[in-house]
C-alpha cells in the first residue's frame, strides 16, 4: 500500500516535472527566437526574406550593410555617442553616489536622517515630470546637442546612493576609517584610497545597470538630441522605421542587430552578476 | 605647550560629500520640475519662444486636458488598457516559476542558464526590440505572416497592425515579455528570504505544495509583491519607447501612450510647452500618489517592527530591574 501511492507520487512528481521542462523551454525559445530570426535575416536578402522564414543564416551580410551605412544610418557615430554617455553617466553615478552613501553612513550630521528619508521620496519621480522644463532650461544654455545634460544628471541618482548604503552598512566597520583617522589620511583621501575599494562590489552591480540603462534610454536623448552628429543607438533605431529602408528588410535587421549586439556581449560576459544584482536590489525593504 | 586633545568634529565631511549630490538635484531635477509646474500655467508655444505668460484663467492648460482633451484622456485609457495586459501575465508567469523554481522537492535544473534567458530581453534596448516586432508582423511579408502559412492557418496575408486590439496586445506583450524574467527573479529572491524552518514544519504537518505556496509562500512575499507592484506602475506610467517605435501609437491611436502625448505635444508640430508640460504635471501627480501608497505600506511595517522592538527591551530592561542594557 505505501509504495503504491508512493510510486504514484514519483510518477505525478515525474511527469510534473516534464510538463515544468517543456514550459520553461518553450519560454526560453520565446526568448531566443526573435534574436536569432533578427540576426539571420541581417544575413539574407531582400527576395529571400520575402520567400519566408528560415532560421538558417545566409550570405547577404556585406551587402546588407552596405545599403544599410549607404544611407543615414552611421552605426559607427551612434556606437561612439552611446558609449561616451553611457560611460559618463556610470562614472557620475557611481562615485557621486558611494560619496553620498559614505557620507550618510559614516558622518553624524544634523540633517542626515531627514537627507536620507528625502532620497527615498525623490527616488521614484519619473524623466516625464521635468522634462519639459528640462530641456527648456538646457535651451537657454545653448545646451541641447550636448553630451553633458545627459551625464551630469547622473550626480544626483537616489535610487543608487540608496542601494550603496545598504551595502555600506553591512560592509563597513569604522575601525577601519579610524584607523585611517591615526595614520592621518584625509578624509577625502580615506574615501578614495579605502572605502571606494571595499564597496567595489556594489559599486561593479550599480555600474552594469546604469550603464546599460543608459545606453537603452530614448526619451531624454530624443529630446535634446536633434543634430545626427549626436545621435546614440536607440535614436538611429528611430530612423530604421522611416522610409528610407522601406524594403531594405536586410538592412533594417541588420542595424538592428547592430544595436544589440553590444548588449548581448555584455549580458553574457556579465550576466551572473546582472541575475545576482536584480535580487539584491529587490530585497532592500 | 598645552596637549592638544580637542576632539575633532567630523560632521561636516557630511554636508560637504553630499554637495554634489544636492547641487545636482536641484539643477537638474528640482528647477527643472518647478520650471515644467511653472511652464503648465503659461502661454509658452512655439520653437524658439523665449517669453512667456501666465494665462488670465492658470488653470486653463489643465481643463483642456482633463474635460476637453479626447487624445489626452485617450492616452491615459491606453497607458492603463497596456500596462494590465501586460502586468497580469507577466505576475501570473513569474509567480508560477517561482513556485516551481524555488519547489525542492521538483528540484528543477538547469534554473541558472533558464534565469539567465528569461531574463535576456530585459536588458535590449527596446526601441530595437519595438521595432524588431513591428518587422516580425510585418504585412504582407513578415516572419509571422510567413509562419500562419507555413502552418495553414492563412492562406491570405494578415494585417495584425491594423486592429486596434492586436496592436496592443503585441505592445502589452512585448512589455510582458521584457519583464516577467526581472519580476520572477525578485519574486525569488523574496521567497529565498522566507525562513525555511517554515516549509519543514509544514512538511511535518503534512501539507501539500499547493498548501505550502497558498499559506506561506504568497503571504512570505506579499510585501515584495507589492513593490513590484507600484514599481510595475509607475514604470508603466512612463510607456514610451515601446508603443512610439512600434507603431508611433498606430493604428487609429490605440497604442498611444501619455508618454507619447507629452512628446508629441512638447516636441512635434505645433510645439505646445504648456500643455505638454500640465500633462507632465498631471502624470507626475499620478505617480507621486502610487508612490506615497507604497512607502505608507512599506513604512508602516517597519514602524511597527521598531515599535514592537522597544517595547520588549523596555520589558527586559524593566525585568532585570531598572538596568537598561542595550
Amino acid at each position: 500500500m505505501y509504495s503504491a501511492t508512493k510510486k504514484t507520487n514519483t510518477f505525478a512528481l515525474k511527469l510534473n516535472r516534464t510538463f515544468i521542462y517543456i514550459v520553461c523551454v518553450f519560454l526560453a525559445l520565446m526568448s531566443i527566437m526573435p534574436f536569432w530570426i533578427m540576426f539571420v535575416n541581417a544575413t539574407r536578402s531582400t527576395p529571400q526574406i520575402q520567400a519566408g522564414l528560415s532560421l538558417l543564416p545566409s550570405s547577404h551580410l556585406m551587402r546588407n550593410l552596405e545599403v544599410l551605412v549607404g544611407k543615414s544610418f552611421d552605426p559607427l557615430t551612434g556606437l561612439m555617442n552611446s558609449f561616451i554617455i553611457s560611460a559618463g553617466t556610470t562614472l557620475c553615478a557611481v562615485y557621486f553616489s558611494a560619496l553620498t552613501a559614505y557620507a550618510l553612513v559614516v558622518y553624524n550630521w544634523r540633517f542626515r536622517q531627514p537627507f536620507f528619508t528625502f532620497i527615498v521620496l525623490i527616488m521614484l519621480i519619473p524623466a516625464q515630470a521635468s522634462a519639459v522644463g528640462f530641456y527648456q532650461f538646457m535651451y537657454q544654455l545653448g545646451w541641447t546637442n550636448n553630451h553633458l545634460p545627459l551625464i551630469l544628471p547622473a550626480i544626483a541618482s537616489p535610487a543608487i546612493v540608496f542601494f550603496m548604503r545598504q551595502y555600506l552598512l553591512g560592509a563597513l566597520s569604522f575601525e577601519i576609517v579610524e584607523s585611517a583617522r591615526v595614520d592621518g589620511s584625509g578624509e577625502f583621501a580615506t574615501f578614495n584610497r579605502i572605502i571606494l575599494p571595499i564597496m567595489m562590489p556594489a559599486v561593479a552591480t550599480q555600474a552594469i545597470f546604469v550603464f546599460v540603462g543608459s545606453w537603452n534610454n530614448l526619451f531624454m536623448p530624443l529630446i535634446l538630441l536633434t543634430k545626427q552628429d549626436y545621435y546614440t543607438l536607440p535614436i538611429m533605431v528611430n530612423l530604421l522605421r522611416g522610409d528610407i529602408y522601406k524594403t531594405e528588410y536586410g538592412s533594417i535587421y541588420l542595424g538592428l542587430s547592430l544595436t544589440a549586439i553590444p548588449l548581448f556581449i555584455v549580458y553574457f560576459l556579465l550576466s551572473r552578476y546582472i541575475i545576482e544584482g536584480v535580487a539584491l536590489g529587490s530585497v532592500k525593504e | 605647550m598645552p596637549l592638544r586633545r580637542r576632539s575633532i568634529s567630523y560632521s561636516r565631511y557630511g554636508y560637504i560629500f553630499c554637495l554634489p549630490f544636492v547641487l545636482a538635484f536641484l539643477v537638474f531635477s528640482l528647477y527643472p520640475i518647478l520650471y515644467t509646474a511653472l511652464i503648465g500655467f503659461t502661454d509658452l508655444k512655439g520653437v524658439n519662444t523665449r517669453e512667456f505668460h501666465i494665462l488670465d484663467n492658470p488653470f486653463d492648460n489643465f481643463k483642456n486636458l482633463l474635460f476637453e482633451n479626447e487624445l489626452f484622456r485617450k492616452s491615459i485609457v491606453n497607458t492603463g488598457i497596456i500596462w494590465i495586459l501586460n502586468f497580469i501575465p507577466q505576475l501570473g508567469i513569474a509567480l508560477l516559476l517561482t513556485a516551481w523554481f524555488t519547489n525542492k522537492r521538483l528540484n528543477i535544473r538547469g534554473q541558472g542558464a533558464f534565469k539567465i534567458l528569461f531574463y535576456m530581453p530585459n536588458v535590449i534596448t527596446a526601441g530595437t526590440i519595438a521595432v524588431l516586432f513591428s518587422s516580425l508582423f510585418a504585412y504582407p511579408i513578415g516572419p509571422v505572416n510567413s509562419l500562419y502559412q507555413m502552418l495553414g492557418w492563412s492562406s491570405e496575408p494578415v494585417n495584425f497592425l491594423l486592429d486596434k486590439w492586436t496592436a496592443r496586445g503585441i505592445v502589452s506583450f512585448i512589455q510582458y515579455w521584457m519583464w516577467y524574467g526581472h519580476t520572477m527573479l525578485i519574486l525569488i529572491a523574496g521567497v529565498l528570504g522566507i525562513n525555511p524552518a517554515l516549509y519543514e514544519a509544514a512538511a511535518i504537518d503534512g501539507a501539500n505544495g499547493w498548501q505550502q505556496f497558498t499559506k506561506i509562500t504568497l503571504p512570505g512575499i506579499k510585501t515584495i509583491m507589492l513593490f513590484v507592484l507600484i514599481t510595475s506602475m509607475i514604470g508603466g506610467l512612463q510607456m514610451f519607447d515601446i508603443p512610439q517605435l512600434f507603431q508611433s501609437g498606430g493604428p487609429d491611436n490605440s497604442t498611444y501612450t501619455a508618454s507619447m502625448f507629452i512628446y508629441a505635444q512638447a516636441f512635434k508640430g505645433q510645439y505646445l510647452y504648456n500643455r505638454a508640460a500640465a500633462a507632465s504635471m498631471i502624470l507626475f501627480l499620478i505617480a507621486a500618489v502610487l508612490s506615497a501608497i507604497l512607502f505608507y505600506m512599506l513604512r508602516d511595517r517597519d514602524a511597527a517592527r521598531t515599535k514592537k522592538e522597544e517595547k520588549r527591551i523596555r520589558k527586559a530592561a524593566r525585568a532585570q530591574g531598572g538596568v537598561t542594557h542595550v
